[in-house]
This record gives structure tokens, C-alpha cells and sequence, in this order.
């Protein structure tokens, strides 16, 4: 059998995904003389990248000088609870700020400090202003700078264009099969080394800052292919959603909001925050309100506030607030800025919240508190990959950007993942094209294989059976929502393992009208297995991890188990069933492990 | 809340028309939404496209009572209750299916803009750049490449034909922040001229007024930009100055 019949491609790099990571990725493989594609299911510089908000983070030092990579290493460990993969969050520190500074090199104009240097904001965790940013809209500077540089260097871009699955040839990816959202028609990718960029998995929840692209595809190509997942338990929920009208439920309020001196407050007013300092973060944090607001212009003298703790704390705390009957009237609580900036000045620091609250919530944020909620954000954890190199467990596979788990441990800090895209993303690049050129055999690809996908794909538009594949979804985001959110139980996990094996028999009965020609129902039903895939890892891992850590909380195991520190939750495929194993994280040379003494 | 009544355009190159749908709402719904659940319910094939749902991407562009807007950011309120509303897909690109069209043009011109030519930095690799110095730049930056300016521009909307000639409102701003970015050292005067087709512009304003990020497109890129055109060709020496100084 050939593959004729196919469009086929041959590169010797392919990076799916089109966000910060993949782009910068297939900008440094083809710097390095490989022949690179760049594929991505929406059109080209719409990738989540695009929606990011608040800042890059890089110790840059323009507005603190005592800032330093080993800050910024400590601050990255500390707000991952000490799950990080160190060797990560070591390179991240130390790279980051060279990556900022070639994005200006490349044309990205970043706010400047009143010297006319980048300027740097503040976030959540991080011990000094450290966010390179561009008002509230960062991440379209920098995916319109890395689209616009990546334009030149002769890269192919195929957009519109979905991946389902990897294919190997034996032990070593050969490429991936995929279909034209335009016409349905397939299309083959040869090539030697694949790097995985497709972001997260957040549209497995009902509540989610996230677009439809983020249904874990690329995590399942991962696990389906042989690759290892970690840390999936540890999800991100973001404190600040909108949580009114309902309709925009979930869109997201960057952390800059706090950062520029915005708070939250319950119904009666009280700043709740004071409330929830953990005694992890006791020592470095503000105990008033005074000093709390003081610290905001002089850091040397006071502690900051607590409305600046790790997500994972504020987002626990809102959930506390409301349970407790003293949220806001639509169920989340209020976050003011109003009332502690001028009009001017939040209108040009945060003019897209502004924007965004007045069109569609009619809030003037400059007059009237915001109502936020927690929202699911962003996989802390992701696939297992080499820190230096980005190669996963399978031979010429590679991953970074939110896809690739180890950096943020069981929480991710703010500003933390658009660096990770540039540092890890130009890595991944460089190591996938170094293996490329290094590998001299042949590769095929099995013309029986991509017949029985290109059959499977196509079957919902054969069958009689019934289902809707919307209805599969929002039962899916239903199901995450109620028993595998922000607080979780053994029991109501078990229950969400049974739901998602019934939403998985009522997919082999989804029937799909209509042609194949841009055809979101199909498109839809073909995600599912991912969605389905992600949902389970993410549960099966939830059940693993018994006591609360980061983005993972169990109300049956409510405190940190020192022992389980010490371990990362695994998850891979084996024989077709998931299988979850807790693996020891390799011990930090003692160089790193004394930049984390001396201040508890 | 009465239904609303959708007409929305169903149909691909071959040929088409509006199908009504009515659709039960909910406070502070936007377009977007209740073609969702169109989408969801009643026309699981209806073809749109969509990231953000917060204005950020660019991506929802269409028709909405004849008016280009971003669908999710167009309120249900905004129109009188129980009247029906029509969306329709941009009419200047070539339509794939339903609301979705061929936007591979302004993708075609990014590819021929001349790209950023930085001059030397400093030690650390870094610009001084001050801040009124970028705030143009800034505001033309601040393009989410929803194309709505192009697809209502009358150059290329009346007339296809001049499409291989005319960069468009979009590239102009594009062009403009390029042109006014304090480190920049390239000219694109001769581009301008020759291959953008500046001189097909004769300032309507349609694209301004469309533009969701409230751009001022023909005020602050495209003016600016002709009279660039013009004293660069005719004056050279002048624009050497300007360079020189950075303004
Ligand atoms: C609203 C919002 C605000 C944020 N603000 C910040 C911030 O201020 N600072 C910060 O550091 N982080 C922020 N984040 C997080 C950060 O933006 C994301 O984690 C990051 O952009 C992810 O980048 P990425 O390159 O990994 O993937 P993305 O940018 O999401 O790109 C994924 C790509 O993969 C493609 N893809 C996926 N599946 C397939 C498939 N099957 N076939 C082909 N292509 C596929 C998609 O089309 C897309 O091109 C924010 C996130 C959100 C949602
Ligand atoms: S001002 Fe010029 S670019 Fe803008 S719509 Fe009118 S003719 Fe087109
Ligand atoms: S300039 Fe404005 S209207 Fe034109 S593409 Fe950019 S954001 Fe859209
Ligand atoms: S969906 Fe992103 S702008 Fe409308």
C-alpha cells in the first residue's frame, strides 16, 4: 500500500503548535540549516500566546539592580512548592533575560523606565519587580514580534492545519498525520524530529481562561506515542476570572491588576488576604494594611501584600471567602483598583481590562470594583522532558512551552511561562535540529497505519447513533468542574473516573452531519479523545497525590506530606490503559540547595 | 429576554443565504455566544472562527447587520430586542464556508514587508528607548490582525483587482511602526510607493472607524506615511536627517 493518495510533507523538523514556544522553536531549528515546519490548527499568530497579559519575567534588574538569576531560581522553586524539575527552573532563571532582550532586538517595544530601559512590574511570587511587559497586552508583542521575525526565514508555515496523531517508525518518531480544517482533506508530515508546542489542556473545564484549541492535544500525542507526564494533579487555577455576566465566566484578570496596587476584598469590605498567609510565606509577608500598601513603593522597608501570594493560595482563599458567605453577589469576590489609582493611570497601565470590563460587563473599572473568581489557567505539569535538551522519552520527540511539564513544580508563577517559551522553545529548536542532522538512517512510514487513521477519523460521519458531540464536551467540562476542581476528594475522583469512561462509550456513537469541509462538529469530535485522554491523566494523577500541594488540594488530605516532596506523580500508557507511578526527584547539587536556605 | 432572531449566512464559494434561528438568551450574552449555541444545538456544522472571546485575538470577525465588528465583543443589547439580526462573513475575502473566509492575502503581504533593521544597541545588548519616544509605535502595536480595516477598505473591497497592488490599512500601520521605530535604519519609502500602493488611499477614514483597537490608522500611520513617501523621494536628504535624529 502507498501513500500516494496523501498530500505528504518531508522536513527534518516539524514543531506543532504556533505560540510563543513553537515559533521560537522553529526559528532557531531553521537557524540551524534544518528544514522546518511550523503547523498550527488556527491561523497564524492566534495561538494563546496572544491572550497573555501581565508580563514576561526575566531578573533583567532595571528596576531592582540587586535582582539575579538566583532570585529568580529561588522565587521559581518556592512557588513550586519544590516540585520543579531544579535543573529547569536553574537554566530558566539564567536564559530569560537574554531571551527579553533579543525579542527587542527583534523589534518588540516593551514599557520603558523613566532611563529608557524595560521596564518590569510586579506579580505574585516573584521577590522583586521582574515583568518586562507591554501594558496588560504582552503576549500579542511578543507573538506579533517572533510571527514577524519568523517571516523571513524561509520556515514553512502551515496553518489551519490539525495534527492527530504522531507516527514512529519502531522506537523513533517519523512524523504525524493531520487533516486541513479547510477542506477535511489529510495531509502527512515526514520528518525526523517532531517538537510539541500545542499548550494545555484547559478546555476540559467549564470555567477556563482558555480558547478551543487547548484540548490536550498534544499531551495525548505524547502519551499515545510512549512519552511521560508529570505533575498533571498540580493544575493551575487562576484567582481572577470574571465571574459575571455568564457568559464571559472564566475570561481571565491578569495578576497586574494586583501588581499596579489593585486588592481583594470580601462583601464586608475586609482585605481577606491577611487571612490566608501560609506560614511558608509568613516571614515575607506584610501583616497590615499599612504595610502592605506601603511596599508597593518601598520594598526595602516593608514586606509585600498578601494579595501578591502564589495563585494557588489566592485562588484557595476566594474559594474559602465564597463558601463562607461572604463572596460578592454573582459568587466571587471584588477586586478594587478604583478606589487606589487614578482613572489615567489605570487606563494606561491596564487598558485592556478596562476595556474588557466596559464592553462586556458594563464596569467601569475605574469607578466600580471588579467581581473575579477563580478560572483553570494553566498545566503546571505537562510531558516529562530532558531540562538542557527538551527531548522527551521518545527518540526525536520534543516539547516546550505549557505542554512541557517540570519547570513550575505544582505551581507556576506569574510572567513564568512566557519566558519558558523563549528559553525552553529555543532550545527545543536547537537539540530537535542537532538531532536531525546527527541521525543518517532511513524512516518510513506505515501506509497500513495511516490508512486505519484516516478510516477511524472518518467513521462519525458514517454511523446512525446519536450523539452530539457538544453535548459530550459540556458534560465532560460539567463533570471537571464538579469533581475535579480546585478542591478534590477520593471520592468524588473515583466518581469523575466512572463519567469520563461513560463519555468515552457515548464518543463511538457520535454522528456527524454535513461534509468535511470546515466542519467544526467533526473537528470537535475528533478533540474528544484528547479532551477525554487529559481529563482522565489529570484525574487518575488527582487520586495518586494524597495531600494538598500547589494547585492540587485535597480536602481528605488537606496538609503538605513532606515524603511526597520528595516524588513526582508519572503517568504513561501501557498496553493501552493508563498507568501512575510516584518517581523521586533527583537531589539539587548543593550550590542550588544554598540558595534557598537562609530565608524560610 | 424574547429569542433572539439570528440570520446568519450559510453556504460556501458555490453559493449561499441567510438562515434564520431563533435562540433563547441570557443577560450579557454577545453575538458570539448565541452563534454558539446555534452552533451547539441546532447547527452543529456552522462553520466560525474564534480564540480569545476577549477582543485579543482577532479572530471573529464578521458582519454583524451589515456593520464589521468583532463578534465577541458585539453586546446582544446593543440591537433593539425581537428584531432580527444578520451575520454575515467579510465580504472582501473569499469565503471557505459560512462565516468563515479566505484571509490568506494579508498574510501573502506580511511575508513582502521589509523586515525590522535595528541599529547598534547598547553594551547590553539592550535600547534606550524612551517612552514618548515608542508611544506611537505602541499604539500601532496594539493590532490584533482581525483584518476588519482591509476588509472594508473600498480600494480592494470595490475592486479585487487591485489586491495584488495594495498592502492595505493593516500593513500601513504596519509599515508606519516600523518606519517611526526609534531604532529602525531601513527606508520603505521605495516599497511604499512601488508595492504597498499608498497612493490608491484617498483617506475615507472607513478603516479608522471600524478598527476595534481604536487605532487611529489614517491620522497617525497613514498621513504620516505620504508625507514620508513624498519627502523621501523628493527630498532625500531630508529623510536622512530624520533618521539621523530619530524622529
Ligand atoms: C488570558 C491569559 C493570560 C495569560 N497571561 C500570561 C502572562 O501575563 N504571563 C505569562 O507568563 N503567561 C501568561 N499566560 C499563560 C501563557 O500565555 C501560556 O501558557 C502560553 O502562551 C502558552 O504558549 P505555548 O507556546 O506553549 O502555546 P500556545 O500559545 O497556546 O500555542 C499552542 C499552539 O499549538 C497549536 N496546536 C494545538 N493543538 C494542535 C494540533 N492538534 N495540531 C496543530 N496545532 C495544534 C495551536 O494552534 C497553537 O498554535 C496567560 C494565559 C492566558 C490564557
Ligand atoms: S483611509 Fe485609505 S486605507 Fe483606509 S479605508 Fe479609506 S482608502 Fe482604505
Ligand atoms: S489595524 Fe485595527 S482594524 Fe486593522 S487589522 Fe489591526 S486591529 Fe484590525
Ligand atoms: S475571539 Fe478573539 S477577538 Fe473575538
Amino acid at each position: 500500500m502507498a501513500l500516494d493518495k496523501y498530500e505528504v510533507h518531508e522536513h527534518d523538523v516539524i514543531v506543532i503548535g504556533a505560540g510563543g514556544a513553537g515559533i521560537r522553536a522553529a526559528i532557531e531549528a531553521s537557524a540551524q540549516g534544518a528544514k522546518t515546519a511550523l503547523i498550527c490548527k488556527s491561523l497564524f499568530g492566534k495561538a494563546h500566546t496572544v491572550m497573555a497579559e501581565g508580563g514576561i519575567a526575566a531578573a533583567l534588574g532595571n528596576v531592582y539592580p540587586e535582582d539575579n538569576w538566583k532570585v529568580h531560581f529561588r522565587d521559581t522553586m518556592r512557588g513550586g512548592k519544590m516540585l520543579n524539575n531544579w535543573r529547569m527552573a536553574q537554566l530558566h532563571a539564567q536564559e530569560a533575560p537574554d531571551r527579553v532582550k533579543e525579542l527587542e532586538a527583534w523589534g518588540a517595544l516593551f514599557d520603558r523606565t523613566p532611563d529608557g530601559r524595560i521596564l518590569q512590574r510586579d506579580v505574585g511570587g516573584h521577590r522583586y519587580a521582574r515583568l518586562a511587559h507591554v501594558g496588560d497586552r504582552t503576549g500579542l508583542e511578543m507573538i506579533r514580534t517572533l510571527q514577524q521575525h519568523a517571516v523571513h526565514k524561509g520556515i514553512d508555515v502551515f496553518m489551519e492545519c490539525t495534527i492527530t496523531r504522531l507516527l514512529k517508525d519502531g522506537d523513533r518518531i517519523a512524523g504525524a498525520f493531520g487533516y486541513w480544517r479547510e477542506s477535511g482533506r489529510f495531509v502527512i508530515f515526514k520528518a525526523k524530529a517532531v517538537v510539541l508546542a500545542t499548550g494545555g489542556i484547559g478546555k476540559i473545564w467549564k470555567f477556563t481562561s482558555n480558547s478551543w484549541e487547548y484540548t490536550g492535544d498534544g499531551v495525548t500525542f505524547a502519551l499515545d506515542a510512549g512519552a511521560h507526564l508529570i505533575d498533571m494533579e498540580c493544575y493551575q487555577f487562576h484567582p481572577t476570572g470574571m465571574v459575571w455576566p455568564p457568559s464571559v465566566r472564566g475570561i481571565l484578570v491578569t495578576e497586574g491588576v494586583r501588581g499596579d496596587g489593585g486588592t481583594l476584598k470580601n462583601a464586608l469590605g475586609e482585605r481577606f488576604m491577611f487571612k490566608y498567609v501560609p506560614e511558608f510565606f509568613r516571614a515575607e509577608t506584610a501583616e497590615t494594611a499599612e504595610e502592605a500598601d506601603r511596599w508597593y513603593t518601598d520594598k526595602k522597608n516593608n514586606r509585600r501584600t498578601p494579595d501578591l501570594l502564589p495563585r494557588d493560595e489566592v485562588a484557595r482563599a476566594i474559594n474559602t471567602e465564597v463558601k463562607a458567605g461572604r463572596g460578592s453577589p454573582h459568587g466571587g469576590v471584588f477586586l478594587d483598583i478604583a478606589s487606589r489609582r487614578d482613572a489615567e493611570s489605570i487606563k494606561r497601565r491596564l487598558p485592556s481590562m478596562y476595556h474588557q470590563f466596559k464592553e462586556l460587563a458594563d464596569v467601569d473599572i475605574t469607578k466600580e470594583p471588579m467581581e473575579v473568581g477563580p478560572t483553570a489557567h494553566y498545566m503546571n505539569g505537562g510531558v516529562r522532558v530532558d531540562a538542557d535538551t527538551a527531548a522527551t522519552a521518545v527518540l526525536g520527540l520534543f516539547a516546550a512551552g505549557e505542554v512541557a511539564g517540570g519547570l513550575h513544580g505544582a505551581n507556576r508563577l506569574g510572567g513564568n511561562s512566557l519566558s519558558d517559551l523563549v528559553v525552553f522553545g529555543r532550545r527545543a529548536g536547537l537539540y530537535a535540529a542537532e538531532y536531525a542532522k546527527n541521525f543518517k538512517g532511513a524512516l518510513t512510514v506505515d501506509a497500513g497505519q495511516v490508512e486505519a487513521l484516516a478510516r477511524a477519523c472518518l467513521e462519525p460521519f458514517e454511523r446512525t447513533g446519536g450523539e452530539n458531540p457538544y453535548a459530550i464536551h459540556q458534560d465532560l467540562q460539567e463533570c471537571m468542574q464538579s469533581l475535579v476542581g480546585i478542591i478534590r476528594t477520593e471520592g468524588e475522583l473515583k466518581k469523575a473516573l466512572e463519567e469520563i469512561a461513560t463519555l468515552r462509550e457515548r464518543c463511538r456513537r457520535i454522528k456527524i452531519d454535513g461534509n468535511r469541509q470546515y466542519n467544526p462538529a467533526w473537528h470537535l469530535a475528533l478533540d474528544l479523545h484528547s479532551l477525554l485522554t487529559v481529563a482522565h491523566a489529570v484525574t487518575v494523577a488527582a487520586l495518586e497525590r494524597k495531600e494538598s500541594r500547589g494547585g492540587h488540594t485535597r480536602d481528605d488530605y488537606p496538609k503538605t506530606d513532606p515524603a511526597l516532596g520528595k516524588v513526582n506523580v508519572v503517568v504513561r500508557k501501557v498496553r493501552d490503559e493508563l498507568a501512575v507511578n510516584r518517581e523521586p526527584i533527583s537531589p539539587m547539587p548543593p550550590e542550588l540547595t544554598k540558595l534557598l536556605e537562609g530565608d524560610k | 429576554m424574547p429569542d433572539a432572531i439570528m440570520r446568519v449566512w450559510r453556504g460556501d464559494a458555490t453559493g449561499g443565504a441567510f438562515k434564520e434561528y431563533r435562540v433563547p438568551t441570557d443577560e450579557g450574552m454577545v453575538v458570539l455566544d448565541v452563534i454558539h449555541k446555534i452552533q451547539a444545538t441546532q447547527a452543529n456544522d456552522l462553520a466560525v472562527r474564534w480564540n480569545c472571546k476577549a477582543g485579543k485575538c482577532g479572530s471573529c470577525s464578521a458582519e454583524v447587520n451589515g456593520r464589521p465588528r468583532l463578534m465577541c465583543m458585539t453586546r446582544m443589547n446593543l440591537f433593539p430586542a425581537g428584531e432580527p439580526i444578520t451575520v454575515a462573513p467579510m465580504k472582501t475575502f473569499p469565503l471557505i464556508r459560512d462565516l468563515v473566509t479566505d484571509v490568506a492575502f494579508n498574510f501573502g503581504v506580511a511575508k513582502t514587508v521589509p523586515a525590522f533593521k535595528p541599529g547598534r544597541s547598547e553594551a547590553d545588548g539592550t535600547f534606550r528607548m524612551m517612552q514618548q519616544d515608542i508611544d506611537r509605535g505602541q499604539e500601532f502595536h496594539k493590532c490584533i490582525e482581525c483584518f476588519l480595516c482591509q476588509n472594508v477598505c473600498h480600494v480592494i473591497r470595490d475592486h479585487p483587482e487591485n489586491m495584488p497592488a495594495f498592502a492595505g490599512p493593516r500593513f500601513f500601520v504596519r509599515l508606519a511602526a516600523l518606519e517611526m521605530h526609534p531604532m529602525d535604519t531601513d527606508s520603505r519609502a521605495e516599497y511604499l510607493r512601488l508595492k504597498a500602493g499608498l497612493a490608491f488611499c484617498n483617506i475615507t477614514k472607513c478603516c479608522t472607524e471600524v478598527c476595534p483597537e481604536h487605532i487611529h490608522i489614517t491620522d497617525n500611520a497613514i498621513i504620516p506615511l505620504k508625507e514620508r513617501v513624498v519627502s523621501e523621494y523628493y527630498d532625500p536628504v531630508a529623510w536622512l536627517l530624520r533618521k539621523l535624529v530619530g524622529k
